[in-house]
């Protein structure tokens, strides 16, 4: 429950919706009986002491000379339930909450320093306040329309895979250069889910560095990619100092056919998982959040690894693993959008905020290609470039990290 | 001493209320939160003043048992002047310019504007980022404040906000609306001898000048404002420095750069208010209105080829700088304090070097210009050379960006400059202070 900065914590945001169980709409906000607070620079007046479960809204206007803040505490009168801050002196603004049953205490702190003044017993009487059911349902829906979008990825993974190994394997190098970004995205846009299988990404989507760092073999898409993109004899690998070459050397006719294969084994494996119980269960157990931790993930994804070009070191088709790795972030997103849209003004401004950032972010990458047209050469990424793309993957993945607990509270 | 300079000369005050009124159990502050703390005290001392709407100061200090006295000063953010200015010059620094994020508008701006001094009044007060802080959100978000200052107290932390002639108007367009409000006096410096400017070094829509005693808590400050800013405005450059260069204060003592000298021996003090106010403070009728009671700030990112200096020998190394090295007096004689007698003779020659730095910059031959000093050493490691990447972080503060001009200018024959290059180099205007509820430059929304 973090009323957040970024949302314009001086703008005339008014109301910070903060539920405490199940989802407060906002004409619950609007119907609710609005408890007035005066807060001076020596009292906190409440209007009433005790109310009835439910949606509360505490209206606070600050009459003292100092910026403001009110809190609604827990019966051990640290915990804190639901606070509005940074109400300059002359203003109003107001906490709403969805209060159970229970005693609490309420308390402002002018100066923001200090224990605060006015700490008072609060109580509150009535029905606990359940979820309501339509919500569940409605999540159970978001879980199985986000697995099935996963399992569509798959789908089309498993034949692009098969078909640009076999170009591989047989040495049609043109069609398997040209196949590998594409094949890729299907992968990028699902990438958590692979992760998630502890061993089955590193044997998919290593890079050679990663790959001698864990002392693994290298097998998948970058052992794949080096073949066809053959580095120069004086070339470096992604780490900057080994030798391309140094224990390393293009792959036999037979090499390739043990990669080929390696891969669509791993694929497949990745295919009956997504197909079977235990993905399920485990999409299940993690709801909502998991699918909007895994929108979080792959812009993480986007942040750490894409940005500086050191995933498609040899091919330096970065930009479709980053769109595809957007992409996937964003359709989880959707998947998830009501569930923060409809938590107040401050879920709705979330969303807004969200919104803008996919915005801005899939504009700057249009300028460089598509992935149906396919787009420029990393190399051809300039410093500016890649510090306006931070700029941009940053001014996303801040609202975004807060979309999980918003939906969840 | 009057209410508007009061916020700036606020100094420890050991015996204050706060720790008169502390109950002995709240003297641990080990191992609590900022937010703990400061709650504590407060609690303690029964009304710990801090701030206030009429500029009043009292610097607070926390009643720490195992923290220094100085580490619990608090300054007041919100006042008629923007601290930082003729604050007693911390011992660290974390300053970073801004570059407004494409696509925004005046609203991102004054929101962004609001953020930071919110921000900034909590931080400065020793407090987290916001109220739920770095361990008091949702345990499913990333939590508003970065932590890395928690369980430190202010220690005398202040953050001064400016905006650069690129936010007024940026390649002949006006983003923000506010180009008829730009200042006249505030355009890019010219290029001077010397100059070797790193474009990624140079320039910038915004700054924040974070000082404290504590580098941690001037790096807290800058990290959490640039993740306020995320989608509205990113870092351009940042620098670190360390070990002042000056000093506001005469209680504080004359501390040296990195050639070794002392530095700042005649820089205008926080109780001269004349010179404050001829020299520092935009006045009324200088214009225009909403810049009133602030200030211009110049940033000079200055490389000192140390390796070369520390081969000159004593005797060059004083006519260089024109003062000894031992106790900075002028080399006309007396001590630290005696102002320099540039008719002086020694010898066949004058005592104090024609081309000498104390000479040429000196108010008597710049038309009496002087400028408040605010500046920082700095050692970005080293460069590729294997040489240390040292130097001064150069920060001063002036009525007119004319009369840095004036100065470096001077400057250019400067036996000195043979061991300096300028790679950085910036130009603020800082508006005047806020005051509880408002936020910083919001005159020039206004």
């Amino acid at each position: 429950m973090t009323p957040s900065r970024t949302l314009g914590a001086l703008s005339a945001l008014g109301v910070i919706a903060l539920a405490l169980a199940g989802c407060v709409a906002k004409s619950d906000v609007a119907a609710a009986d609005a408890l007035t607070v005066s807060s001076t620079d020596t009292a906190c007046d409440v209007s009433t002491a005790t109310a009835a479960s439910g949606t509360l809204a505490f209206e606070v206007t600050n009459s003292g000379s100092q910026v403001t803040e009110f809190y609604l505490l827990a019966s051990d009168g640290l915990r804190i339930v639901g606070e509005v801050e940074n109400i300059a002196p002359g203003a109003k603004r107001s906490l709403t909450v969805v209060a159970q049953p229970g005693d609490y205490y309420t308390l402002c702190k002018p100066g923001m320093v200090g224990d605060g003044v006015g700490k008072t017993a609060f109580s509150v009487t009535g029905e606990k306040v359940e979820a309501t059911g339509d919500d569940a349902e409605q999540k159970q829906q978001a879980v199985a329309s986000y697995g099935a979008f996963v399992k569509d990825q798959v789908e089309q993974l498993l034949p692009a895979v098969k078909t640009f190994t076999a170009a591989y394997a047989a040495g049609d190098d043109a069609a398997a250069k040209k196949q590998f970004p594409e094949v890729r995205a299907y992968y990028e846009r699902i990438e958590p889910i692979a992760e998630s299988l502890g061993d089955l990404d590193p044997k998919i989507d290593f890079r050679e560095v990663d790959a001698v760092a864990e002392g693994i073999p290298w097998t998948g898409f970058h052992r794949i990619e080096k073949d066809l993109w053959v580095p120069a004899r004086d070339a470096l690998n992604a780490d900057g100092t080994t030798p391309a070459w140094q224990d390393w050397a293009p792959s036999t006719t037979a090499q390739r056919k043990e990669f080929a294969d390696g891969l669509v084994a791993n694929v497949q494996e990745l295919y009956d998982y997504v197909h079977g119980d235990a993905f399920t269960k485990a999409l299940d157990e993690q709801g909502v959040a998991g699918i909007s931790n895994g929108a979080i993930g792959l812009l993480d994804e986007v942040a750490t690894g894409k940005i500086s070009g050191e995933e498609d070191w040899w091919s330096g088709t970065d930009l479709w693993d980053f769109a595809a790795n957007v992409g996937g972030s964003k359709n989880a997103f959707e998947t998830v959008r009501d569930f923060a849209q409809a938590k107040g003004d401050t879920g709705a401004a979330l969303v807004a905020e969200i919104d803008k950032g996919y915005t801005g972010l899939e504009t700057k990458l249009a300028a460089y290609g598509s992935l149906t047209a396919g787009f420029v050469s990393y190399s051809q990424i300039t410093d500016q470039d890649r510090r306006d793309l931070t700029a941009l993957i940053n001014a996303l993945a801040e609202p975004l990290s807060k979309l999980t607990s918003t939906i969840l509270e | 001493m009057t209410t508007d300079e009061q916020q700036n000369t606020a100094s420890p005050d050991p015996a204050g209320p706060g720790e008169a009124a502390a109950p002995p159990e709240q003297a641990a502050p080990n191992g609590l939160s900022r937010r703990g703390l400061l709650g504590l005290l407060g609690a303690g001392a029964g009304g710990l003043v801090v701030g206030g709407l009429g500029g009043a100061a009292v610097a607070a200090v926390a009643a720490s048992g195992s923290a220094s006295a100085g580490a619990g000063t608090v300054y007041p953010f919100f006042g008629s002047r923007q601290a930082g200015i003729t604050t007693p010059v911390q011992d660290h620094l974390h300053f970073a310019a801004f570059d407004m994020a494409g696509g925004t508008g005046r609203e991102d701006l004054v929101t962004l504007l609001q953020d930071w001094t919110y921000a900034a009044s909590r931080m400065t007060q020793g407090l987290d980022v916001s109220a739920s802080g770095a361990v008091g959100g949702s345990p499913q978000a990333p939590p508003d404040d970065t932590g890395e200052a928690l369980g430190l107290p202010a220690n005398g932390l202040t953050i001064t906000f400016g905006f650069g002639p690129g936010l007024f108007e940026k390649g002949g367009v006006d983003r923000f609306g506010i180009a008829a409000r730009r200042p006249t006096e505030l355009v890019d410096l010219p290029r001077f001898v010397g100059d070797d400017l790193v474009p990624l070094g140079t320039g910038g829509d915004l700054c924040v000048q974070a000082c404290a005693d504590d580098p941690q808590v001037a790096v807290h400050a800058v990290r959490n404002l640039s993740r306020i800013a995320f989608g509205r405005a990113q870092i351009r450059w940042s620098q670190l420095g360390f070990g002042r260069t000056s000093k506001t204060t005469s209680s504080q003592a004359t501390p040296r750069n990195l050639f070794g000298f002392k530095d700042g021996t005649a820089n205008i003090l926080a109780d001269d208010r004349k010179a404050l106010a001829q020299h520092v403070w935009v006045a009324d009728a200088d214009g225009p209105a909403w810049l009133a009671g602030g200030s211009y700030l110049v940033a000079r990112k200055i490389r000192q080829t140390i390796e070369v200096w520390d081969r000159l020998r004593l005797a060059e190394q004083e006519r260089t700088i024109g003062r000894d090295k031992a106790q900075g007096a002028a080399l006309s004689g007396g001590g630290e304090f005696t102002e320099p007698d540039f008719a002086a003779s020694h010898g066949a020659g004058p005592a104090i070097d024609v081309k000498s730095h104390v000479r040429l910059a000196h108010p008597d031959f710049n038309d009496g210009v002087r400028i408040l000093r605010r500046g920082y050493n700095f050692v970005d490691g080293n460069d590729d050379l294997g040489s240390l990447a040292a130097g001064l972080f150069f920060l001063s503060y002036q009525r007119s960006p004319e009369q840095f001009v004036r100065i470096q200018r001077a400057l250019a024959a400067d036996l000195l400059s043979e061991y300096l290059v300028h790679v950085g180099s910036a130009v603020f205007a800082v508006p005047p202070g806020a005051a509880p509820g408002s936020y910083i430059g919001a005159g020039l929304f206004a």
